[in-house]
């Protein structure tokens, strides 16, 4: 098939545009880890860029994602600013969050890009709150919850499909099968491989997608998601791709062969969007390496305004625990609630004096 | 004011909440149809619909997610667990998830949920099903943790707690939900982190809350007949502390006794212990006592409950040997 019939010629760039900066960001975050800027784990998405790509791009900018921990790349897809990501990542006050999530925890509420959640398949229950929230209010709201092929195997992901499907719930459970739960293999670890086949026990559809091709992605994700609006319910996708480096910076890959490893690198879904614009004449020759030049000039961009964005202040530590609260009640009063949320540490020996003066004479 | 049984405290504060924001709405294990294993939810399926009291299967992971998601979105939801043993398996929600994510978020978001949950011991139901985790929830920043003990707390948290933006665990207690007391209508609103001073007295304060709450002030009462005048704080909160009140009476009485149903090790007492202890230790006269539950699996055979249960005499016994 055609793609002219399809796509225009800007959208299909924007994808490849898209897919080329999350790898050359993914890059640069190695890089950077490498050279001691960014710390802890970093869980790199190079490989999977068209999972994200297609998925983001089917979605409405009200639509949610909600993800794991390898989500830099699927934060950028839903829009968030790579500047703010690679500043989160290198733990600057400028960050997503300020520099208290780090790698794992991506948020930006603007962009519906709901987080990054480290305990695998614990963003599955939030996905299914989220599609309540829509459905509970009448819109046409779909989330998009993204796990690794590790979740299939936690109580959460049943959890969470049979009372989405109960309740009706507009949510996209998308599976990227990369084949591997850190160094384990899916069949070492899951009992039924073919994960789109585990909707079946939940009563909803499943379907496999092409993770290594953004338009499949994209195609698969935009006709689920016209359904899921339409009040047909949850689906189940599972997206095969690969990662083509270790689970994180730390992981040594002694797992896989380079044979196999080597034969999905041939399937790199940003050369493969390339040839396929180029063959049909969709892009212009020298768009290419236009987009290419664009691209490392953000990541560099990033990378520059994160080097120069001051780390937290100190006082932020204990910020943003709790929400201090106050309320209007039926007379109109505001009334404060006393916490206010300075969670009680031992006072300083001159309060404890004061206090004491204060207090009755001892017998 | 009207008298209410504790669990009809709780029902008309989710009553009114829910006639007051359309955003609350009710889900948990045979909440709807059932009307709630406690009673509590009585009535609010046929006066709310099944839109806003939601029957779910009995999944905890996915209750606790499901609600603080739908929090995230927006919306006030109110899960319960049909008792707090099975919070267990919703530890990673609670946790991981409901406290943490306003904090890792950079405060970008917050997560307005509340977690309903019966504790309690002294029922034989069994080790499974005799137990109190306060100290657990209030190990973890970022969660509010409430133990009303009387119908008129119970409403008055439960309706503060419902429009406060913090995920908050509500802990209430199996063995109060047929007690009776007065309870103001309509809007009564108990503050977070407020103790109350429930008697006041000169020799020694009884720290308490939930249920131990009711045996310390039955033992206050009984000390009184031998002229030891007890001081009972009711801690409502326990996450965070109020330590102001727990301070002045502390430096007021300098005896202290903290009273606990929970398991001795890692009692939230030893915490309380050990503020009064960092910040007014020269007031104090002796040293601050725990009656606590022993350290045992809660046993079935009414004696050995009993036996592993603190009871009256317990806190009595410990005043005396302090005054």
């Amino acid at each position: 098939m055609k793609l002219t019939a399809q796509y225009t010629g800007t959208q299909l760039l924007q994808m490849y545009r898209q897919m080329l900066l999350i790898r050359v960001f993914e890059e640069k975050v190695a890089e950077m880890y490498t050279k001691g800027h960014i710390s802890g784990f970093s869980h790199l998405y190079i490989g999977q860029e068209a999972v994200a790509v297609g998925v983001a791009s089917a979605l409405a900018g009200t639509d949610y994602m909600i993800t794991a921990y390898r989500e830099h790349g699927q934060a950028i897809a839903k829009g968030c600013d790579p500047k703010e990501v690679m500043a989160e990542l290198f733990g600057k006050a400028t960050g997503l969050c300020g520099g208290k999530g780090g790698s794992m925890h991506l948020f930006d509420l603007e962009k519906r890009f709901m987080g990054g959640f480290a305990i695998v398949a614990g963003q599955m229950p939030l996905a299914v709150g989220l599609g309540l929230c829509a459905s509970y209010r009448e819109e046409d709201t779909v989330v998009a919850c993204l796990f690794g092929d590790g979740a299939v195997n936690e109580g959460a992901f049943h959890e969470s499909l049979n009372l989405a499907s109960l309740w009706n719930l507009p949510v996209i459970f998308i599976c990227e099968n990369n084949l591997y739960g850190m160094g384990t293999a899916v069949h070492r670890a899951t009992a039924l491989t073919h994960i789109a086949g585990h909707a079946c026990a939940y009563g909803i559809p499943g379907l496999q997608t092409d993770g290594m091709d953004v338009l499949a992605v994209h195609e698969t994700v935009s006709r689920l998601a016209r359904n899921v609006r339409d009040g047909q319910g949850p689906v189940l996708v599972e997206a095969l791709t690969y990662r083509f480096r270790g689970h994180s910076m730390a992981d040594p890959l002694k797992y896989r062969t380079p044979q196999e490893e080597e034969i999905w690198k041939r399937r790199d879904p940003i050369p493969a969007l390339a040839e396929m614009m180029s063959r049909e004449g969709l892009v212009r020759s020298d768009a290419l390496t236009e987009t290419r030049q664009s691209v490392e000039q953000e990541v560099a961009a990033a990378i520059a305004f994160a080097e120069e964005s001051p780390v937290p202040p100190e006082q932020q530590l204990m910020q943003d625990i709790y929400v201090p609260t106050q309320f209007m009640d039926s007379t109109g009063a505001l009334h404060h609630q006393p916490m206010s949320i300075s969670v009680d540490h031992a006072p300083e020996p001159e309060q404890a004096l004061a206090r004491r003066g204060e207090t009755e004479g001892r017998e | 004011m009207p008298e209410l049984a504790y669990r009809d405290a709780l029902n008309q504060a989710l009553r009114e909440e829910m006639t007051r924001d359309g955003r609350v709405f009710i889900m948990g294990e045979d909440v709807a149809f059932y009307e709630g294993s406690y009673k509590v939810t009585r009535g609010l399926l046929s006066e709310f619909g099944p839109k806003r009291v939601r029957d779910t299967p009995i999944a905890e992971e996915v209750i606790a997610g499901a609600a603080i998601g739908a929090a995230m979105g927006g919306l006030r939801p109110v899960a319960e667990f049909m008792t707090v043993n099975f919070t267990l398996l919703a530890m990673d929600q609670i946790v991981n998830h409901a406290a943490k994510i306003r904090y890792m978020f950079g405060g970008n978001i917050s997560v307005p949920v509340v977690f309903r949950t019966p504790q309690g011991s002294g029922k034989q139901l069994g080790a499974q099903h005799s137990q109190q985790l306060e100290s657990w929830f209030c190990h973890c920043p970022g969660l509010i943790v409430l133990a009303p003990s009387t119908p008129a707390d119970a409403k008055g948290l439960l309706k503060t707690a419902i429009r406060d933006e913090n995920p908050i665990l509500f802990l209430e207690n199996q063995n109060l939900y047929g007690i009776k007391g007065e309870v103001p209508e309509n809007e009564h609103l108990v503050p977070i982190g407020q103790a109350n001073v429930a008697r006041e007295g000169n020799d020694v304060t009884l720290i308490s809350y939930s249920n131990a709450f009711h045996l310390a002030l039955k033992a206050a009462e009984e000390l009184a007949e031998e002229s030891i005048s007890a001081e009972v704080i009711d801690l409502r909160t326990l996450h965070p502390l109020d330590m102001e009140t727990i301070r002045r009476s502390a430096a007021k009485t300098h005896r202290v006794v903290i009273v606990s149903e929970a398991w001795r090790t890692g009692n939230l007492a030893a915490e309380i212990a050990m503020r009064i202890v960092e910040s007014v230790f020269d007031e104090l006269d002796a040293p601050i006592r725990r009656v606590t539950a022993k350290d045992v699996p809660m046993p079935y055979s009414r004696d050995l409950e009993a036996l592993a249960l603190p009871q009256v005499a317990d806190v009595i016994g410990a005043v005396r040997e302090m005054v």
